[in-house]
């Protein structure tokens, strides 16, 4: 099996970021000297570990403009989300376990499965759901979050940015909806906070999703908030226990994993202005020299109202898997999953209503704290080499350059 | 997932690829059989041109592959195997030999099959052109 020698460039900061350095300094000391349990009420080792934890609770309540109290660890964002649509669809349910008519839930069709198969699994336990179709360029409206709503509506989960397109969500707009209606609104905000500035309170959120690991802190370790008052929220604990983290999660705290998560905030509040400019301008240039530079190139999802660092983009005539194969020096994900038997493209780019035959054919590139201007340079050129020779090889390309039109053939599906 | 050394070798020196004219050129030329299989949706879309003597003898063949890697490399590798052999004999060649020699994982074994399907498809292509030739010959005859 083929390893390149060479570390590849890393593109693909919406999967996960390299852990800050000055993260890992806070966390070293939590693993030998101060290893208590935080639990331990009776000693030092319990208080240095209860004190890192409180630290941490402040440092990512900041971040998001909450109370401290208002936040809970958790093992990541899947944990969150799940704990917040079940947690919350347990409580809030307008009938007991085992009938139907239990409530209605809104979400939108390429939301992260971590929120979708949990609301799929609530389906199958009475509950109803209404799954938003996005428009073409994937931006989820209050308008449309508002065609949605039923009078047995109960929670209302949409990202504030999604992970494959980077286009940004109307949150504080579906916040401010959903609390005129009396339904309670979760987003999920891993692609956002930490590169966005985020405050509950004005934004009207009142459960919010995110992960250590994608701003640059420890993986294993993410939040939930919980909105305390104005409503004041409740969950149904899915882990039970010796009662941590306000009953809602029981388990010994990871104490190293969550002062990393804090320290992780507290540098994301520091530096997330300077950084979405120069990521913006990374990004802009990339996408502006592969559309100048290679025919037939598309950039996926809404055109300005996407997150600095993510770009999703689609090469035509080309396959998304061997044009990453193309780019082996290159760290990034591609919408194609021919790895997968389904030989399904990314549901979250057919869900746009992308072609198949593009949605086949893109990548997405994310950009992060580390990301320099020579990196983008020479992805550019690796991408264009790599796009340039796979056409060549491509029967789909000579079909458009004898002025076919792909989606009127009529092909020998296997 | 890594890739096997001769999928790398085929997908950064593709043999045979290419066409002998455009789809309009080729359609009518008896020597030649073509096999388009897949579909873009599919991900995989692969496209054989055999040059077939009067003998049926495969004297050249040439391919474009959209599609991962390994499909790329089980194209590439099919026009290679069936090059100078008679029509008879590339339609023996059976997709599991080229999971064999590219090594290829269970994800990717439908590479092969489509790659098997084009040269069968190419062959049908060229036959049924050369039976309708032998026809209208024979009434021209009369």
């Amino acid at each position: 099996m083929i390893s390149s020698n060479k570390t590849p460039i890393y593109l693909d900061n919406a999967a996960t970021t390299r852990c800050d350095p000055r993260v890992v300094e806070a966390m070293l000391p939590y693993f030998s000297e101060r290893f208590g349990n935080a639990g331990s009420r009776n000693h030092q080792f319990g208080w240095e570990a209860e004190d890192g934890i409180e630290i941490a609770r402040e440092q990512a309540a900041k971040l998001i403009g909450a109370q401290s109290k208002e936040v809970i660890f958790t093992s990541g964002s899947t944990e969150s989300n799940n704990l917040a649509i079940k947690g919350a669809a347990e409580i809030y349910a307008r009938a007991a376990a085992g009938q139907t008519g239990r409530g209605h839930i809104v979400t939108a069709a390429h939301e992260h499965k971590a929120v979708l198969d949990p609301i799929r699994r609530l389906m199958r336990e009475g509950f109803e759901a209404t799954f938003i179709q996005p428009p073409a360029d994937g931006v989820i409206t209050a308008e449309m979050v508002a065609a949605a709503l039923r009078p047995d509506t109960i929670l209302v989960s949409i990202m504030w940015v999604n992970n494959e397109l980077g286009t940004i969500n109307e949150v504080p707009q579906i916040g401010r909806l959903c609390h005129e209606r009396e339904v309670i609104f979760h987003t999920d905000a891993t692609q956002w906070v930490g590169k966005m500035p985020t405050n509950v309170e004005t934004d009207q959120i009142d459960l919010l999703s995110w992960s250590g690991h994608k701003i640059y802190g420890p993986k294993g370790v993410g939040a939930l908030y919980v909105r305390r008052r104005k409503p004041r929220v409740r969950l149904e604990a899915l882990q039970d226990g010796g009662g941590q983290e306000r009953g809602m999660r029981s388990g010994t705290q990871n104490v190293s994993g969550i002062v990393g998560f804090g320290k992780a905030c507290e540098l994301c509040t520091q530096t997330m202005d300077a950084e979405a400019i120069r990521l913006l301008a990374m990004r802009t240039r990339l996408e502006t020299e592969l559309v100048k530079r290679i025919e037939v190139t598309v950039v996926n999802g809404h055109a300005t109202r996407r997150v600095a660092n993510i770009s999703n983009i689609s090469f035509g005539f080309v396959e998304g898997e061997s044009l990453m194969m193309g780019v082996r020096e290159i760290a990034c994900s591609s919408g194609s999953a021919c790895t997968s038997a389904s030989l399904e493209p990314s549901y979250v780019l057919k869900s746009l209503g992308i072609g198949d035959d593009l949605a086949h054919s893109s990548l997405r590139l994310s950009l992060g704290r580390w990301t320099t201007d020579a990196d983008v340079d020479a992805a550019i050129e690796m991408i264009e080499h790599a796009v340039s020779h796979l056409r060549r090889l491509s029967p789909l390309y000579d079909l458009h350059k004898e002025g076919i039109d792909l989606s009127k053939i009529v092909w020998q599906s296997h | 997932m890594a890739y096997s050394p001769k999928v790398i070798d085929h997908y950064e020196n593709p043999r045979n690829v290419g066409s002998f004219g455009t789809s309009k050129d080729v359609a009518a030329r008896r020597d030649i059989g073509i096999g388009i299989v897949g579909a873009p949706e599919c991900g995989d879309v692969m496209q054989l041109q055999i040059r077939v003597s009067d003998q049926g003898i495969i004297e050249d063949a040439k391919f474009k592959c959209f599609g991962c890697g390994s499909a790329i490399a089980s194209s590439s590798l099919a026009t290679e195997w069936i090059k100078g052999k008679s029509v008879d004999e590339a339609l023996t060649i059976r997709n599991t030999q080229i999971v064999e020699e590219l090594s290829l994982p269970p994800v990717k074994i439908h590479c092969s099959v489509l790659a098997e399907d084009s040269i069968r498809s190419a062959i049908e292509d060229w036959k049924k052109k050369a039976a309708a030739t032998a026809v209208s010959s024979s009434c021209s005859s009369i």
